[in-house]
């Protein structure tokens, strides 16, 4: 099965973690990834002004990109990547005076109505592959590892572009089952994770991950699974300044959740890059056994 | 706080832009809080979302114009999911956000972040941090 | 042949056109370049012209037609001029430039990040590339930064005249052609791969590999060189990679 992937830009250098591993395992699934030619970075959130059209031009270019390659499906992996192409391709399908304004202000492509699909990693390997078939991959089960699915908030808000209901999602949970981890379920997985405040407040997104951590350990988690390269750096990157600041932080290992797919389908740990997660995930997949050296 | 509402405070040109920009008709708010209650980043406001929603309402400018929640807002749409009038609080943030940077304010100036935290960031912090904190 | 002294042209029969040189009206011959109208004018250029070969990125223009909204843009040296263009001279934009101790640097793509950390503001409006005169592709440059990957925006730069056009329409405010040096500077510097046979080789002279052979050289009279030049052995023009010579003593 071949499919158009669009990376975005984080996920060749910072996030290559996310862009190796899942590779790595559409592979095993045989799933053909062709990496769009020529992209452009989609602006990482989707313009909430009614007047602003020109923040909507970089990911409809990206969805023209897709077409242009022959595909009518594009997956991503980078879950704000989803949000924000899903946004607007849902504007180009249901909005004809704002279709038409940004069809002609960008004179130099082929118009777009919005008939593109664009999906992310997880609704594509459920609605599309099917768990049964992951399930089938699976050689090395995460038996015993207690992972906390964490969902933020681009995959499930808005509803009209939702992979999963907004208050009680599944299908991380499912996804996590499937590769044979017990799932902690915590209020936690559905909040936010402070985001681009990092950059404007730091110390209040700084709290913010700290609260959705410790709901996690709270609730008996070992580590925590995500799909986005901000809350990565967020709750990964930035937990070293949680465990100086918060009295009774906890480390907590974070995983993109393709690279526990990535080991439970015994793919070779080096398409994991851990050497950009924090160490202790490491140490947690060798103490279950995992992975060894 | 006690605020005078009366026709000379309140600005109908800032309600008016507000409903262009944001396409949500805030009227309709009726100030139940759900918002601020879901609102994770509550600790870090200054203004509760409820409390930006009255001041938009009764066309508050200035109070808004140096309020820090809009800033602070991480666009999640927690807020908007809940409210039980279906407003779409988050492009109401983002309505006052954009009134203030289109005056060419900036929330935070890109050349001076420190060296250290862009060698560590994301690209993708920077791309969403700008286009929500720059003009 | 003998040329036919009717065809030849005579200044009073030049077709003329009429152009429009910051607004004001000027009828010039419709064959020169927008530089030589400018010239013919009246104008003197003092700054804003350099190389008039196309190359030097000092003489952008930037002119509309009549009835149409489109902005068009070129260099004036290679342009040629246009029946009722209006046009202005772009000879310098400003954008930020910053400093850096190129020996402190690595190659990495933080470096750009920091140093032009704007790069980010890119919004993929394309106004940059629509306004190159040398077709680079702009935004797909920038494009190519903000995924780290210095290497494709090199080459896709490779054009750039650093006229700072793309500059001027930025709606991010990104001194593009700036952050493209930057770019082509640490692909040149630290990223093309070495040539290892390079440094081999000046290695070896360092260490006196070739002395004696040139001081045998040295110490020939001219017919003994001229002889042993005359008599060298040549690599023939079909030989293969793997071709020595009989005589290796100086290899």
């Amino acid at each position: 099965m071949k499919i158009a992937y669009y990376p975005g830009c984080t996920l060749k250098t910072k996030g290559k973690s996310l862009e190796t591993s899942a590779l790595a395992c559409m592979g095993q699934l045989g799933i053909e990834a062709e990496e769009l030619e020529r992209w452009n970075c989609c602006g990482a959130v989707y313009s909430l002004a009614d007047d602003d059209l020109i923040h909507i031009v970089a990911p409809v270019r990206d969805l023209i990109r897709v077409k242009q390659a022959g595909h009518d499906k594009v997956i991503t992996l980078c879950s704000m990547c989803y949000n924000t192409l899903a946004r607007a391709n849902e504007l180009m399908r249901h909005d004809e005076e704002k279709r038409k304004t940004i069809n002609d202000f960008m004179d130099e492509e082929p118009d777009y109505t919005g008939d593109v699909q664009v999906l992310h990693f997880l609704d594509f390997l459920r609605d599309e592959i099917g768990w049964d078939k992951v399930k089938e991959k699976v050689t090395k089960p995460l038996s015993g590892m207690k992972v906390a699915p964490y969902y933020g908030c681009t995959l499930l808000r808005p509803k009209e572009v939702a992979i999963d209901r907004a208050d009680q999602p599944e299908v991380m949970h499912s996804f996590l089952e499937t590769l044979g981890a017990e799932v902690v379920d915590f209020p936690g997985a559905i909040q936010c994770c402070g985001t681009y405040q990092v950059l404007g407040n730091p110390d209040a997104a700084l709290k913010v991950s700290h609260d959705i951590l410790s709901d996690a350990t709270s609730h008996g988690a070992e580590a925590l699974a995500l799909t986005c390269p901000l809350c990565d750096y967020n709750m990964s990157k930035r937990q070293d300044q949680m465990l100086q600041k918060y009295e009774g932080a906890r480390e907590v290992p974070i995983y993109y959740f393709t690279q526990l797919m990535a080991i439970a389908m015994g793919i070779p740990v080096e398409e994991c890059h851990f050497e950009l997660n924090r160490e202790s995930s490491v140490q947690l997949l060798k103490s279950k056994n995992l992975v060894t050296g | 706080m006690a605020r005078e509402i009366s026709l000379k405070t309140i600005d109908d040109r800032f309600r008016q832009k507000i409903k262009e920009i944001s396409g949500q008709n805030f009227q309709q708010c009726f100030q139940c809080g759900t918002c601020s209650g879901s609102c994770p980043m509550t600790e870090h406001l200054d203004l509760m979302p409820r409390q930006v929603m009255a001041l938009i309402q009764f066309g508050q400018a200035d109070a808004l114009d140096v309020a820090k929640t809009p800033f602070v807002c991480a666009s999640c749409h927690t807020c908007m999911v809940r409210c039980p009038r279906g407003l779409d609080l988050t492009k109401i943030m983002e309505a006052v956000r954009l009134v203030k940077l289109r005056r060419n304010v900036n929330e935070i100036e890109p050349s001076n972040l420190q060296p250290e935290d862009v060698t560590e960031m994301p690209q993708v912090a920077m791309v969403s941090g700008f286009r929500k904190l720059t003009s | 042949m003998s040329i036919v002294p009717q065809e030849e042209t005579t200044a009073t029969e030049t077709k003329m056109v009429p152009i429009y040189i910051m607004g004001k009206r000027y009828e010039v011959p419709a064959t020169l370049t927008i530089m030589k109208a400018i010239e013919y004018a009246g104008y003197k250029y003092i700054r804003g012209c350099g190389c008039r070969g196309g190359v030097c990125g000092a003489c952008s223009t930037v002119y509309r037609k009549p009835g149409d909204y489109k902005i068009y843009t070129g260099l004036a040296c290679q342009t040629v001029v246009e029946p009722e263009m209006y046009l202005t001279q772009m000879p310098f934009y400003p954008a930020n430039r910053t400093t850096y101790d190129f020996g402190e640097l690595t190659g990495t793509p933080d470096e750009i990040n920091r140093l032009y950390p704007e790069l980010f503001r890119c919004v993929a409006c394309n106004a940059c590339t629509k306004v190159c005169p040398m077709d680079v592709q702009v935004m797909d440059y920038i494009a190519a930064l903000k995924r780290g990957d210095i290497q494709a925006a090199a080459e896709i730069s490779f054009d750039c005249i650093q006229c700072g056009l793309c500059a001027s329409r930025c709606m991010g405010e990104l001194p593009q052609y700036h952050i493209a040096q930057l770019a082509r500077r640490l692909n040149g510097a630290y990223l093309t791969p070495k040539a290892e046979h390079l440094q081999t080789m000046c290695a070896n002279i360092d260490a006196g590999r070739y002395d004696p052979g040139l001081a045998e050289l040295k110490g020939m009279d001219l017919e003994t060189l001229r002889n042993t030049y005359q008599s060298r052995e040549m690599e023939p023009a079909s030989a293969g990679e793997d071709w020595t010579p009989q005589d290796k003593s100086h290899l």
